[in-house]
Formats: structure tokens, sequence, C-alpha cells
């Protein structure tokens, strides 16, 4: 198999900066089911949700190779676009100070009041499970967007974009074994900052690439994509400063 | 159905936030796809062109959401 290496790295990075921020957003939601629910609900919710999501990517992803390259290019493309520049959107946002940064500690805090809050329990915590599976499924379908989406533009992209997704997931698994609380002093929204940027340049790249549009330098105009959308992004949130926004509303 | 209207809900989720600004990505990459398809000659600069707008609707968008 030829892996593109100018796809590549950024694909790997891409994919794992993602898949960290949403194992971060799971694990919080399933400590706090594990701490007030019991683990036995916890663990069961989150691995049949892992369950689910594996039996979908191997249902569905040897379809992909069916539909033609440009159409896969332009649709994904398109979807990663949207995803990225959303992200990229909110990011600039909260570095700006218009919207308040992600709290995990308080995400914590609320879920746990919430899941206090109801009744129940028992050895097969119908509450607990529901809530681990639903939040892992949740956040494990980004991952599998991101993964297939980074890895669907050539040949041999969707390994180094699998693997980076699983090391954000050993990464995240591990420090959650170790220090049981959540994550909360990872720079979240710098690495929001810096998944914006990557998957709106692999979108744009895809996208352009279905439409049949040329880019300078072909394959190597990804890291320039990257450089013009992080440029963009540094100018927008210093514009949103000077606009006088300094506080962060709720 | 509930369910399913929920989980419709959190896949739209994914992609849109602010409607205006998904709105106006979709728009320009359909204007770009229309005109390159129409004039093919235009894709050599297509790419650039391309990320200008994009460049521009994410500034637009940002500029407004602080003003906001």
């Amino acid at each position: 198999m030829i892996v593109n290496w100018a796809h590549a790295w950024p694909s790997a990075t891409a994919a794992f900066l993602a898949s960290l921020v949403e194992f971060v957003e799971a694990l919080t939601i399933v400590l706090a089911v594990g701490t007030v629910r019991g683990w036995r609900g916890a663990l069961v919710g989150a691995g049949a949700a892992v369950a689910v999501l594996l039996l979908a990517v191997l249902l569905l992803g040897p379809l992909l190779t069916d539909i033609p390259l440009r159409t896969v290019q332009l649709v994904v493309g398109g979807l990663l676009l949207l995803f990225g520049m959303r992200w990229l959107r909110k990011a600039i946002l909260r570095a700006a100070g218009v919207i308040p940064l992600h709290d995990e500690e308080a995400a914590f805090a609320k879920e746990s009041a919430a899941l206090r809050s109801l009744g129940g329990g028992g050895r097969w915590d119908k509450v607990g499970i529901a809530t681990a599976f639903k939040i892992t499924l949740l956040e494990g379908l980004e991952v599998v967007f991101i993964v297939i989406a980074v890895g669907a533009g050539g040949s041999g992209l969707l390994v180094p974009a699998s693997l980076g997704a699983l090391a954000a997931l050993f990464v995240v698994v591990l420090l959650g074994v170790l220090v049981h609380r959540p994550l909360s002093t990872i720079p979240e929204n710098m690495f929001k900052f810096i998944v914006g940027v990557l998957l709106s340049a692999f979108g744009a790249f895809w996208a352009g690439e279905g439409m049949g549009l040329a880019w300078p330098g072909e394959d190597w105009s990804i890291p320039g994509l990257v450089a013009g959308f992080l440029v963009v992004s540094l100018l927008a949130v210093r514009l949103c400063r000077d606009r006088g926004v300094g506080t962060a509303r709720s | 159905m509930r369910w399913l209207k929920a989980a419709i809900g959190e896949i739209y989720g994914l992609f849109v936030d602010d409607g205006h600004f998904a709105l106006a990505i979709v728009v320009w990459l359909l204007f770009i796809w229309l005109g390159v398809s129409l004039l093919p000659d235009l894709a050599a600069w297509g790419g650039i062109v391309f990320f200008l707008g994009l460049a521009a609707i994410l500034l637009a968008n940002t500029r407004q959401g602080a003003r906001r």
C-alpha cells in the first residue's frame, strides 16, 4: 500500500487531535455515570456503544469503495468543510472571549447532579447504561465520521487516520484510569482550534478535488491551505477582540 | 419516532451550528461547482478562489458573531 506522506501525517494528526477532544468529552460523562450510578452500568453502556460503532464501520465502510472517488471526495469534503468550519468558528469565538470556554469540571458536576436526582439503580442500572451508551455513541459517531472523512480522500489514508484515533483512545483511557477525574487541564479550545484548521483545510481540498478544481502544487497545497486557514482564523480572533467583546457570555 | 427525531437532530448538529454560516458555505460550494461545470477554464484558479471565499465567510460570520 502506497502512503502519500503529504496527506498521511496531517490525516493522522487531525484524527488524533479531533478524537482526543471527543474522547475527553465522552470520558467526562462516563466518569460521572461510573461515580454516581456505578461502574457496571458505565462500562456496559460505553462498551455496547463501541460495539455498535464498530459494527456500523464494518458494514458501511466497504460500501464507500463502491462509490466513485470524485463523488466521495465531493460529498465527504463538503461535510468535512461544514464540520471543520463549525468547530473553527466556535473555537475562534471562544478564543476571542465571545462565548465561554467548555468546562469539563462543570460538565461533570452538572451530569453528576442530574444522575443523582434520577431514581432506580440496582445491578443493571438502566439510567447508567443508557447515559453511558448515548454519550459514547454520539462522540464515537463524530470520531468515526472524522476518521472516514480524513481517510476517504486517497488510497492508504484510512490507516493513518484510524491509527491517530486509536492513539487518542489509548491516551484518554490511560489518563482516565490514572487520574479518575475529568481531564479539565487539557487545553481543549486550543485543540479544537488546531483541529478546526486541519479539518477545514482537508474539507476544502477534498471538495475542490471532487469538483475538479486545480490546486497549485497539487497535494502539497494541503499544508498551504492549513497555513491559510490558520492565518485567517488568527485574524478573526483579533478582529473579534477588537470589537470590544472581551467577556464571555453564557 | 421520538428517538429517530433526536438522532437526526444530533447528526444535523454535527454539521450545523449557525444556520446562516452553514448555508453560506454550501451556497459558495455549489456556486463554484456550477461555475467550473459551465466554464471549465475557471478550474485553474478555482482552488484559490474557493479558499478565498471560505476565508471571507469565516471572517464575516465570526465578526458578526462578536457583534451580536
